[in-house]
Formats: structure tokens, sequence, C-alpha cells
């Protein structure tokens, strides 16, 4: 006969650790950090922003010049649109590693078809970039292949379509200097480029449709707990289509836009703009992981990238080069950093 | 009755896809030599298979420690970049003599290997990503380090570019020589077992007390090792160091020949013979395609559907 | 309100559910329980439209029904609220809450003060009080479970089906789901409730049905049903029922050294354990008894350095352990059989040889070399001894039996030759054959002096296998039987033990007091800390 039932509280709660008080008192020490770590996340590559361009103001005489402004301005647009719909992508928890190839894509055919007119123009690089980027959305949802691959791969594939359009790269469409079409790149609307203009009302469009439609708050929900989305209810495949195909759509724009700007559909461009999309949408605060992010930094980010650019391109002795390490610092710093508050996150 | 019928189906399907996973690629290069040697002119010269064998030795390589990564359920883009940085060192080193700069470019692919393996291993940064940041700076070092072209001279360079043995270029046996170690390293050594364990279910590993991050960062390290000796063998091969271009998209290819190769995505499983088949098959494609005076356009799209294909079919096989 | 008639659902190898009747109610409360296997997760899961059943009936608001898709369920008023959060963390609490159903203006953009105030309504109305606009990851599990509750309920549910609710609640967060459940059941809704504690079932439900093996074998008012008949009807052991010698393989008591070669002192981790202490002598077989998800793995996954504590200690011959580490704890002597065989244990596409040598490769090596003749040796060795079934030592242990995947593991552990072997569930899944001889090795290997842990919800096995057992409730040790109290009566009476300690921490207890609030009580918000809407887009 021995000791049977040595019957001891449940749950007790003598001792040091007290489950309840440790509880209770977590969330709130945990939420001044988090605070402050969501502050960093929002406004930090903003701050940096002003303190680069405040330093660079006072550094060189020619930075806060009109013609840099607004040189930095139109040649941000660009990659500011591509940046849109990257950001979509990222935050369902993917990427589009072909945006590169589909912007000179889009550049070509929308030279190419400005012959036809400015509609063609801008049609034809929409619908065929929308709709590579719509092939990336099925083999990622529907065949549940790799983002990675599938879009490494329709990178290839988009520059080999540039190539057989253009006699291997050695023919460059031009577009007419007095078309309708080249006006939308050239032009000026109150002293500022109409790529800026159109880079601008596409934010306020996106930024409305990631915060305030449902399709929005599908795109949020799809990248933070895709399991967890589908059985709420959201359409996840579709989804996931609809932001590759987006993606593609801003792509093809942006590169029809560039074109104008250009008055000619040169191939060789765009290659490592995916790099520098990604790079703009991780520093302005997008969550890489998905699920988390906001249209205004990724803005932020771009413009970071180009005053870093103009800086550096100011100092005159430095390579441009620099720019690349900058930038691959800053993602490194930034991907860290999200990391380390991700993973307290779990822990609390 | 039906559960017998419905169940003899996709077995023998699954068997089919794992066959031509597993052999697929030595079939394809198989149907592509004999397609060559049918249809190519001068196709089965020494000459030609030199050219071709010389060729692909550099993205083998690459491939090669691309192949390690992918077992252990990662990848490494930062590849290229390594590439071009191994290229910029041995460039700037040379005046030291080819052995230091030789050794100065490995230590500069080791020194990213152990970044992405830091981050991986340490800081638990998704494998894409953090290679991702090495590839945006490793270029950008690379070519801050060497902001153009610049020709190569070197004696022993060029003959390590284009001198043989017994006929066959160093550039073929040293990428022969890597790949028996690799494939060695794989089969043989406690690191290789721990690493396919690791790429397999890396909460088994976790729990059977393997050292993951250690063998994570080597997995890395050595990754950057191979693709910054690549760098230096396309190097003396081209006479010159190009750090804007060299080793652009070469993470691509390393990644179709892995693929291709019946290396698994998911990680787990590494073949080096496919590895080395697939880097060919691509090859022989590109040759095919170019012999027949087809633009380096159908080429490109012809590597975006293989790829697609290989994926595929190793997506089926992983959800049986 | 929804119920089922012979519903069947079989898998590859097993039948999971085998002519099952279930009914839930409007205004009830209806526990599901039964042990590992016994089916319920597949009832749920044919319930919700997650899987489709082989045969019988499904009945809701009176017509036959075949849900598709969870979707589907829902939009017929079936709710579920998941052991797991199942909710997106980095959304604010209102966006969980409507996703998809998001207020809209005219323009069709989302109406946000509309919404803000409906889901402030809706969590106030079952006593949460939060910030709507934080994201639902600041908050603490209950409230997020809350959170959960609220979206099944809001969406006109008729059926709430709740999966383990409190498995992860803190003692005031159960109160305040017990609130909310009453609230339900005043509204006419029926409730299913899936726990495995006890004391909840008693104070919640209405109704109890038992599941075991796939089988319906009880379902009545709760009420009619002492706690020992329950627990007797969960695990198929009638009370009373004398087990007799060689049933199971193992052959009685071993001869424990006096010192004990593994002792485990107050490992506490947060919601999971609670002080427990557990010894083993070399040479003995210590059971961890008590209900699913009593802490038994946990335990065990503590010790074995898998699962971090946040205060206590291991010892292993005298020398203390670095927690929180497998490597030191595999190189102190310790060995886990996980309970996951196939997520935690084997490398599926690894041959047999690979896998029993994987732990002690380092030693099976030099300078890095794998020695083949020295694995070779060991695998003959193991493979012959534990009997291994397999084609050869480079078969794939994925396409190995149940049984000897779990000998392959063993082999693993043996050829650490650990002094600790902490086996959770060994014999689960594994053919009769295989068990008989897996609980032959244990019993071999305790004689020769090795510490044996036991988890097994396998009460035979628990209580022929074990010299001591040691019994855990909600993750804190309640008991201890030894000699020949090692009994399924005693063992039985010792998880059906009315819960005296709970109802002290409500009133006695100082510290408690202040965790328990009353059911409706305010959550501390801290207003200021809106961190998570971020609209300045």
């Amino acid at each position: 006969m021995t000791h049977t039932h040595t019957e001891r509280p449940a749950r007790a709660t003598g001792g040091g650790a007290s489950p309840g008080k440790d509880i209770d008192e977590a969330p709130l020490g945990a939420s001044r950090a988090e605070r402050l770590s969501a502050l960093a996340q929002q406004h930090g590559a903003l701050v940096t922003l002003l303190l680069v361009a405040i330093g660079a103001s006072i550094g060189f005489d020619t930075f806060l010049t009109g013609d840099n402004l607004e040189n930095m301005a139109v040649s941000s647009a660009f990659l500011a649109i591509v940046a849109l719909g990257m950001t979509f992508v990222i935050i369902t928890g993917g990427i589009d590693l072909s945006v590169g190839s589909l912007f000179a894509l889009g550049g070509v055919l929308g030279a190419w078809g400005s012959q036809y007119g400015t509609l063609v123009a801008l049609l034809l690089p929409l619908a065929v970039c929308g709709l590579i980027g719509l092939v990336n959305g099925l083999l990622i949802a529907k065949a549940r292949l790799a983002p990675f691959i599938v879009t490494l791969a329709a990178m290839l594939a988009a520059r080999g379509i540039l190539l057989a359009i253009t006699d291997e790269g050695s023919n460059t469409y031009l577009v007419d200097e007095k078309s309708f079409f080249a006006s939308l790149g050239q032009e000026k609307l109150l002293g500022i480029g109409v790529p800026v203009w159109i880079t601008v009302a596409l934010f306020v469009v996106g930024a409305v449709m990631l915060r305030r439609s449902r399709f929005g708050q599908y795109v949020y929900a799809v990248g933070g707990n895709e399991d967890a989305a589908a059985l709420m209810g959201a359409p996840v495949a579709r989804t996931k289509i609809a932001v590759y195909t987006l993606s593609g759509l801003c792509a093809g724009l942006a590169g029809a836009l560039n074109a104008a700007w250009l008055v000619s559909g040169v191939t060789i461009l765009g290659t490592g703009m995916e790099l520098e999309a990604i790079s703009a949408v991780v520093i302005g605060g997008t969550l890489l992981t998905g699920g988390f992010g906001f249209i205004s930094g990724s803005l932020v980010g771009v413009l970071l990238l180009k005053v870093i650019q103009n800086v550096i391109n100011q100092i005159g002795s430095l390579d441009s080069a620099y720019q690349q390490v900058v930038s691959g610092a800053f993602l490194a710093v930034v991907v860290i950093a999200q990391t380390w508050l991700g993973r307290r996150r779990r822990m609390m | 009755m039906t559960e017998l019928a419905l169940k003899g189906a996709p077995v023998d399907r699954a068997r089919l896809l794992r066959l031509l996973q597993d052999y697929g690629v030595y079939a394809g290069v198989a149907v592509l030599l004999l397609v060559n040697i049918a249809l190519t002119p001068h196709f089965l010269s020494t000459e030609n298979f030199r050219t071709q064998a010389v060729q692909v030795a550099p993205v083998l390589i690459v491939a090669l420690g691309m192949a390690l990564a992918i077992g252990s359920e990662g990848v490494d883009l930062s590849v290229g970049s390594v590439m071009a940085l191994s290229t910029s060192l041995l460039s700037l080193y040379l005046g030291y003599g080819p052995w230091v700069a030789l050794i100065v470019a490995m230590l500069g692919g080791a020194v990213i290997g152990l970044a992405n393996g830091s981050l991986i291993a340490f800081i638990g940064v998704q494998p894409i990503v953090a290679t991702l940041a090495l590839m945006v700076a490793g270029r950008g070092i690379a070519l801050v380090l060497l902001p153009q072209l610049k020709d190569v001279r070197d004696p022993g360079m060029s003959s390590l570019g284009s001198g043989d043995l017994f006929g066959i270029p160093y550039l073929v046996l040293i990428a022969a020589a890597l790949a028996l170690a690799v494939g060695f390293t794989v089969k043989r050594t406690t690191f290789g077992r721990q690493l396919l364990a690791i790429g397999d279910s890396r909460p088994a590993a976790q729990l059977a007390g393997l050292p993951v991050r250690r063998v994570l960062i080597v997995v890395y390290v050595i990754a950057g090792v191979l693709a910054a000796i690549a760098g230096v063998l396309a190097t003396a091969r081209l006479q010159a160091s190009d750090p804007t271009s060299l080793g652009t998209l070469m993470e691509l290819s390393a990644i179709t020949a892995v693929v291709v190769g019946g290396t698994p995505l998911s990680g787990g499983r590494i073949r080096i013979g496919g590895t080395v088949a697939g880097a060919v098959l691509i090859q022989l494609l590109t040759a095919t395609l170019i012999k027949h005076d087809l633009p380096p356009s159908w080429t490109q799209i012809a590597q975006a559907v293989v790829i697609v294909l290989a994926v595929y079919a190793a997506r089926e096989r992983g959800k049986r | 309100m929804l119920s089922v008639t012979g519903l069947t659902k079989t898998f590859p190898g097993a039948r999971a559910l085998d002519g099952v009747d279930f009914a839930a109610n409007p205004g009830e409360v209806h526990a599901l329980i039964g042990e590992n296997g016994a089916g319920k997760s597949t009832l749920i899961k044919v319930l919700t439209g997650v899987y489709q059943p082989d045969a019988g009936e499904i009945v809701h608001d009176g017509s036959p029904v075949r849900f598709q898709t969870p979707l589907e369920a829902q939009h017929a008023g079936i709710s579920t609220i998941y052991q797991e959060v199942n909710l997106v963390p980095l959304m604010s609490v209102a966006r969980n809450l409507f996703l998809g159903r998001e207020p809209r203006n005219r323009l069709g953009l989302i109406d946000f003060r509309r919404m803000h105030g409906e889901a402030d309504e809706a969590l106030r109305s079952l006593g949460l009080r939060v910030d709507v606009k934080r994201p639902l990851r600041t908050l603490g599990v209950g409230a997020q479970q809350m959170v959960a509750l609220a979206r099944a309920v809001s969406v006109d549910a008729r059926v709430v089906i709740m999966d383990e609710p409190t498995s992860s609640l803190e003692p005031r967060e159960v109160r305040t789901l017990f609130g909310v459940i009453r609230m339900l059941k005043e509204r006419d809704i029926a409730v299913v409730y899936v726990s495995h504690r006890l004391d909840e079932l008693y104070e919640v439900c209405d109704k109890v049905t038992v599941l075991r093996d796939g089988k319906l074998v009880h379902t009545g008012p709760i009420a009619e049903l002492d706690r020992l008949r329950l627990v007797s009807l969960m695990l198929g052991r009638e009370m009373g029922e004398v087990s007799s010698e060689g049933v199971t393989k193992f052959t009685g008591d071993h001869h424990a050294g006096r010192e004990p070669v593994l002792s485990a002192r107050e490992l506490t981790v947060r919601h999971t354990l609670h002080q427990v202490s557990v010894e083993v002598r070399p040479g003995e077989v210590v059971g961890l008894g008590g209900l699913l998800g009593s802490g038994r793995s946990e335990t065990a996954k503590a010790i074995a350095g898998a699962l971090p504590p946040d205060s206590g200690k291991v010892v292993v011959a005298g020398s203390a352990v670095r927690t929180g580490s497998t490597p030191a704890a595999i190189r102190a002597g310790i060995s886990l059989l996980p309970e996951d065989r196939k997520a935690e244990g084997i490398v599926p596409g690894l041959s047999v040889r690979e896998n029993i040598a994987l732990a002690a490769l380092p030693g099976l090596s030099r300078f890095g070399l794998v020695d083949d003749a020295k694995v070779d040796r060991i695998v003959d060795t193991f493979m012959t001894r534990l009997r291994i079934k397999a084609s050869g030592p480079h078969q794939k242990v994925g396409e190995l039996s149940g049984g000897n995947q779990q000998k392959v593991l063993l082999a693993r552990w043996l050829a650490m030759q650990p002094k600790v072997l902490l086996l959770d569930e060994p014999t689960r899944g594994i053919d009769v054959g295989a068990k008989a001889e897996v609980q032959g090795l244990i019993d071999e290997l305790a004689d020769e002096g090795l510490g044996v842990l036991l988890i097994s919800s396998d009460m035979e096995e628990l209580i022929e296998g074990s010299d001591r057992v040691v019994v855990l409730k909600d993750g804190a040790v309640i008991a201890e039987l030894t000699g020949d109290d090692v009994t399924e009566d005693r063992l039985m009476h010792a998880i059906a033990a009315a819960p005296e300690s709970d109802a002290e921490l409500k009133t006695v207890a100082p510290d408690a007091a202040a965790i328990v609030a009353p059911v409706s009580g305010p959550v501390p918000v801290d207003k200021t800390s809106s961190g998570g809407e971020r609209d300045h887009d």
C-alpha cells in the first residue's frame, strides 16, 4: 500500500512564476515595444528618406533644384508603378520576378503599337503582360507551384518573346514624337511630368483598393494566414490569380509609359528591375512573409532608392554601383529587423 | 472492386511520373544527342564536344552548390552575383599571382555564403529573401571593386581557360572533379547525410539532435565557394573580367539544371548525376537551337517551358 | 437542428467512423468526447464539410444535406471554432470579424466606421472589450478565441462546434468562454463541445456523446453519468475488470536501482505544464498517465529539450542538463521517441540504414567520412535484434509499416546507448504483432538497466508495462501510483477525481483573485496602443 492521490493544486499559483501575473503583464509590456516597432516599420523609410534628402540638399546645391527634382520624380514613376503591383503580390506572401522582363516587353509592345494609335500602344502591352501575369497566377494558385520559380520562368519567357519580336533585340521601335502617346511620357502638367501624375493617380486607386475594398481585405488575409482565409470563405485562388495579373498589368503599363518617355522601345531595359521593385516594397515596410504592408510605404521605398541613386550620381566620383550595395544592405537590414520583430511576436 | 480499380490507376501514373523524374533527364540528353547526330552537320566532331563541354562547365559548378542548397529545402539566388564578385576580386588581385587571386576570389564567395547561411540559420530569414539581398548587394560590391570590363592577361589564367590535359580541357576536368567531390560529400560524409535529413524533415532532424544550423551555414558557404570557382573559370575562359554581365541569370540556369535533374524543390534528395545531366541537357538544347539557326529568343522560351514542366512533374510526385 | 445517422467514413487502412448517430439540438450544449482515434475529429470534419461521408445521412433543419466545402456548411449556419485560432493574426480585430462581409458604402468601399462600431458591439455582447482596430495578434489567446467565437456567432450560426476551445486558455478566459456558451444556449443555438477536461464538461454541457474506435458507445444527459463511468467509457475499460496477466507482452516488475537516472524537477511551460516533477530509476519503467491533452507529451518533450521550459530542471545521472536543447539532452543520454512518428521521427526519404545511423553519425565517422563498416555493423545488429522487416537496409523508411518505422526509430536511439528512453505512444497505430514485439523490447531494455518513461493511451499497456505511474491532469501531476496501486481502477479514479484545487483557485487563492474576472469583465486594454491600424495610405 502506498501513497496514492498525491493531490496537488491543478493549476499551481504559488511560487515565483504565477502564470496569471505573467499573462497580465506580457501584453502591456509587449505593446509598448510593439508600438515602437510598428512605428519603425511604418515610418522608418520615410524618416530615412527625409534625412537623406535634407542631407543631400545641404551637401549639393544641385539637389534641390526644380530640374533635378522633376528628373527624379519622372524616373521614379516607372519603378513606382511596378512596385505598386509588386506590393499586392508580396502582401499575399508571393513574389514576382518577371516584372523586369514584362517592363521591357511592355515598352517594346507600346512603341510598336504606337504606330497604330495611342489606344493600341496602351492596350497591347496591358493585354500581353496581363496575360503573362494571369498565367503566372494560374500556375501558382491552381497548380500550386512555387511563385519564385514560376515567375523566374516567366521572366525568361517574356524576355524571349521580346527578343522574338525585335529581331533578337536588334530592332528598336520608335514612337512618333508628335503622337499623343509620346505626350503621355513627355508632356508636363502644372510643371510636373504626366507619368508622375499617372503614378500618383494609380497609387491613390491602389491604396483605396488595398485598404477599402473587399478584394484588399482578401489580399491581406491570404498573405496573413492562407488556411484561415480559406476557412473564412475568402476566394484564395482567385485572389492570388488577381494579384499576379495586376502585377503583370502594372509592369506592362510602366513599360509602355517608359517607352513614351524615351520615345522608343528600348530592348535592354528592365534587367534587375524586379530586384529594385522588391527592395523598394520591402524597405517601405511590407513584410516579405506576407499579410502586412502598405502602398504608401512602397512609394517611399522607391523614392528612397532614387534619391540615394541621385546622391551617388551627384558625388560623381562614386560609381553608380554603390546604389546596388546600398539597396542590398538596406534590404538585408530591413529583412533582419522584420524577422527579429516577427520572432518576438511569435514568442509572446 | 471499384476501390481496387481506382487504386490501380494512380499508382501506375505515379510510377510513370517517378520514372520520368528519375530518368527523364537522361532520356532527354540521349534524345537530343541522337537528334543532333542525325540532323546537325559536324555535330560529331571533337571540336564541337569540346566547345559544348567548356561552355557547360561553369553552369555545372554553380548547379552543384545549388543542388546542396535545394536539397536542404532552400535556394541560393546570389550565385550569379558571387560569380561577378569573384571575377572582380580575381582581376584586382591577379597582380599578386594567380594563386593568391584565386584564393581571394574563393574567400569572397565564402564570405557571401557565410552571410547567406547566417541570415538563414541564425536569424531565420527565408532562403529566397536572404539570398536575394546578397544578390543585389553582391553585384553592387563587384561593380564597386571593378566598375568596368577589364581584360585579363595572365599566362596562368589563359592556360587555365584554354589549356587541356590529354585533350580534355582543364575546365571540364575541374568541373568533373568537383561533381565527383560533391557527389561523394552527399553520399559518403556525415555532413551529406545530415543535410539530406534536414532537407527531408527539419523537425525530425532537430529532434534527432543534428547540428541543423551548422549544416545550413556550411551548405551556403559551399554554394558560395563553388560559384566563386565558376566565376574564376568563366573569367579564365573569356580572358576578361566583366562584373556587369558575368553570371546574370546564372541562378536560373543552375536551378533549372538541378530541378530538371530530378532534385525536388522540397528538399531531402540530391541527385548529382541528374544535375550534371540537367546542365548538359540545357546546354544541348541551346546548342541545338542555335545550330539550326533558331534565334536565342527560342532558347529562353524553351528553357522557361522546360523548367515549368520539371517543377510540375516534381510537384505531382511530392503530392503522392 | 443538426443530426446524423449511420455515419460511416473509411480511410485507407482504417474505419474512422462506423455507423455513428449524433444530434445537436437548439439550446443544448452537447459534449463530444473520446480518446485519440475515437473519431471525434472525423465526425466534426464531416459535419463541417471538410470530409464527405461514405455512408449515412446528415439532416440539417429538417432536410438532408451534404456539405461539399467548409464554406457551404458555414452558409448553412454551422460555424466551427478550431483548437488553433483560425484567424489572420496580422489583421485588425474588426477586419477579422468581418472578412468577406464587410459593410460597404454606396461606392462599394468598406465603411470602416460602421464596421468598427458593429465589431465593437458584437464583442461587447460577448463580454469582451477591446480596441477593435488593434491587430488580432496583440490580443491574448483567449481574446483571440473570443473573436473567433464572435465571428462564428455573427454569421447567424445555428450550430457552433468548438474543438477544444480551452486548450490554451487561462482560467479567467475559460470563465468568459463559459459565460458566452451559456449566452449561446439562451439564444437557442446548438453547441457541440469537444474537450478532454472533464471538469469543464460537467460544468457547461447538458448532453454527452462518447466515441471509441469510430463507434458510438454512449449518448445521454451528462448529469446521469458519473465521472468514473465516463472515464471508463472513454477508455473502454470496465470498472473492476481484473486485468489478467499475459494480455500484453510485459512481464512485470523490474529491479530498479536506487538513484534516479532521470530526475525532472518542477518543469513549467506557460499554458502547458505546471511544476511537473518525474523521476526514473535505472531499470524502471515509469508510466505517464492521464487523458489526452493532460501534458504527457509536453512533459516528455520538455525533458528531451524539444520544448524549452520556462522554469525547472532536468538532471541525468546526477548532473544537470541544459534545458531547451535537444543536442544537450541527447549528449546527456536522453532519447525521445516522439508521438508524431511521421512528422517528427522518421526521415521518410532516407533509407532504413541512414535513419538508424542518423543520430549516431558523428560517432560512426572518421574525419567527417562515414565509416560504412561500422554503420553496417550497427544497422545489422539492430535490424536483427529488433526484427525490423524491410526488403533490406536500403529500403526507404517511408515505405515501411508503422511498426517497423517505430523499430527503426528505437534502433536509432539505442545506437546512441542512451541512459533514459522517453517513449511517447510507442505502439500507436502499429499492428498487433509488432505491438507485442515493441512491448517485449521495452521490457528487455528496462531489464538491461535503461530508465524508461512510457506514455500510452492504451490503458493495458500503461498499467502492465509500468512499475510506477505518474498521473497528469491539465499539465500538473495529480497522483502517483506505485506497487499494487498500479491498476486500471486506481488510474481511472485518479483521472476522474473532482477538481478540489479548481474550487480553491476560484475562491481562495489570493493570487488568483486577480486572475478570475467576472464573466463579463472587461479585458484591460491599453487604449493608446492602436499600433495596428495603419490607415495612413
